[in-house]
């Protein structure tokens, strides 16, 4: 059936049998197949994605961000937060410097979370690459999912009231405020363009990486293995890709495309999907850097609320959808 | 003048220093560079992305690493 990917399909084929001249029903033809069908798409479809919403972002800077959401209520502000979320990049050496100018912009410490939680998790490069790598269905799927626990999320903490355990100098900062930027569209779409080749300048080895391992998968592990780890006899593959995600922060571009490969080989999407979100929302890096606004037992409630939320995300597409 | 880069010391922020020298030299400006990288600190001056750039205390510049160009026009205009 022809798609908007037949293109890259046609040139797959090409590359494997006219430039090396190999039969794609062999392992090393069916191997460079996948690498060369993945690898345009994949960098296409994070252009166009990292485009738009570098963008529409320009809309969204933290100083409107921070106006919209302060003093908002329970639950309608937490929705909110995780819809901006979807459209705001996020970089954990920030962290620190938003959660103050949330807090002390009248932002409720459940509202911050719930954007906390929605900023990293659906960003660009995750929803580009289960876009390519798995279709829009699935990428689409992962952000309702990502919007769903970051409302969640920000619920139980803001429900918790648990502002006596973010630490205290957080409330004595006098944070100053900046102002919106306005600019024009031309700004915003050169900004657009300046923070996509920044997005891809960065990612792209670990994306061409990641499918040369996916690809090496693809074409030479065996699928039964793959069963027996990750497929769906492993009751707990779930919680175990959970906890593999974890330090893999900002490789997530490196990582996708190798649970591509296994999930052609009968690892469950569930699975992927909970893999994703840990990679992306519960980094080491950034829980280190938020100790120092929040004292432990909150960072606690807020690596089990996610951990339990992720874990719950990954079996209930397994068994239930 | 004072330039002052806001960021807990990533390469963005090392990358923001050096446009930012590259634009004061260009200008002729007599200038000194100060790192702020306490966050306490960051979130006082209102900064709530960084890396952010500074002119003597006023921000003029958050989360984004700007080139020398863009970044003459802040530092003539202060």
């Amino acid at each position: 059936m022809p798609s908007v990917f037949t293109p890259y399909e046609v040139f797959a084929r090409w590359a494997v049998e006219r430039v090396f001249g190999l039969d794609p029903a062999t392992r090393l033809g069916s191997s460079l197949e996948f690498f060369f069908y993945d690898v345009p798409k994949v960098l296409t479809l994070l252009v166009a994605v990292s485009f738009v919403v570098g963008t529409l972002q320009t809309w969204l800077q933290p100083e409107a961000v921070r106006r919209i959401l302060g003093g908002r209520r329970l639950l309608f502000g937490n929705i909110a937060a995780a819809f901006i979320g979807i459209f705001t990049p996020f970089c954990s050496c920030s962290a620190v410097p938003l959660f103050i100018g949330f807090l002390k912009g009248g932002v409720p410490l459940g509202v911050t979370f719930s954007y906390l939680i929605s900023a990293p998790m659906v960003n660009e490069v995750a929803v580009a690459l289960l876009w390519g790598l798995f279709g829009w269905k699935i990428a689409l799927t992962y952000i309702g999912f990502g919007i769903a626990l970051a409302i969640a999320g920000g619920v139980v903490i803001g429900l918790l009231r648990l502002e006596k355990w973010v630490e205290p100098f957080v409330w004595e900062v006098p944070a100053g405020a900046g102002e919106p930027e306005s600019m024009p569209l031309r700004a915003r779409l050169r900004e657009g363009w300046r923070s996509t080749r920044e997005i891809v300048g960065k990612v792209w080895p670990y994306i061409v990486g990641g499918i040369a391992a996916g690809a090496f998968i693809h074409g030479y592990v065996p699928s039964d293995l793959v069963m027996r780890w990750a497929g769906p006899e492993n009751p707990f593959a779930v919680p175990v890709a959970v906890i593999l995600g974890v330090p893999l922060y900002a490789n997530i571009a490196g990582v996708l495309p190798i649970t591509e490969a296994l999930a052609g080989k009968g690892m469950p999407l569930g699975t992927v999907l909970a893999f994703t979100m840990a990679v992306t929302a519960l980094s080491a890096p950034e829980m280190i850097i938020l100790r120092n606004v929040l004292r432990p037992p909150l960072l606690a409630v807020f690596i089990g609320v996610m951990t339990a939320g992720i874990i719950a995300v990954g079996y209930l597409f397994n068994f239930v959808l | 003048m004072k330039i002052q880069i806001l960021g807990s010391g990533c390469a963005k922020c090392n990358q923001l220093r050096e446009n930012a020298e590259a634009a004061a030299r260009e200008l002729g400006l007599e200038y000194e560079i100060e790192k702020i990288t306490d966050f306490r600190e960051i979130a006082r001056m209102g900064a709530l992305v960084t890396p952010a750039l500074a002119v003597d205390g006023k921000l003029k510049l958050v989360g984004k690493v700007a080139g020398p160009e863009e970044i003459k026009p802040l530092l003539r205009a202060s």
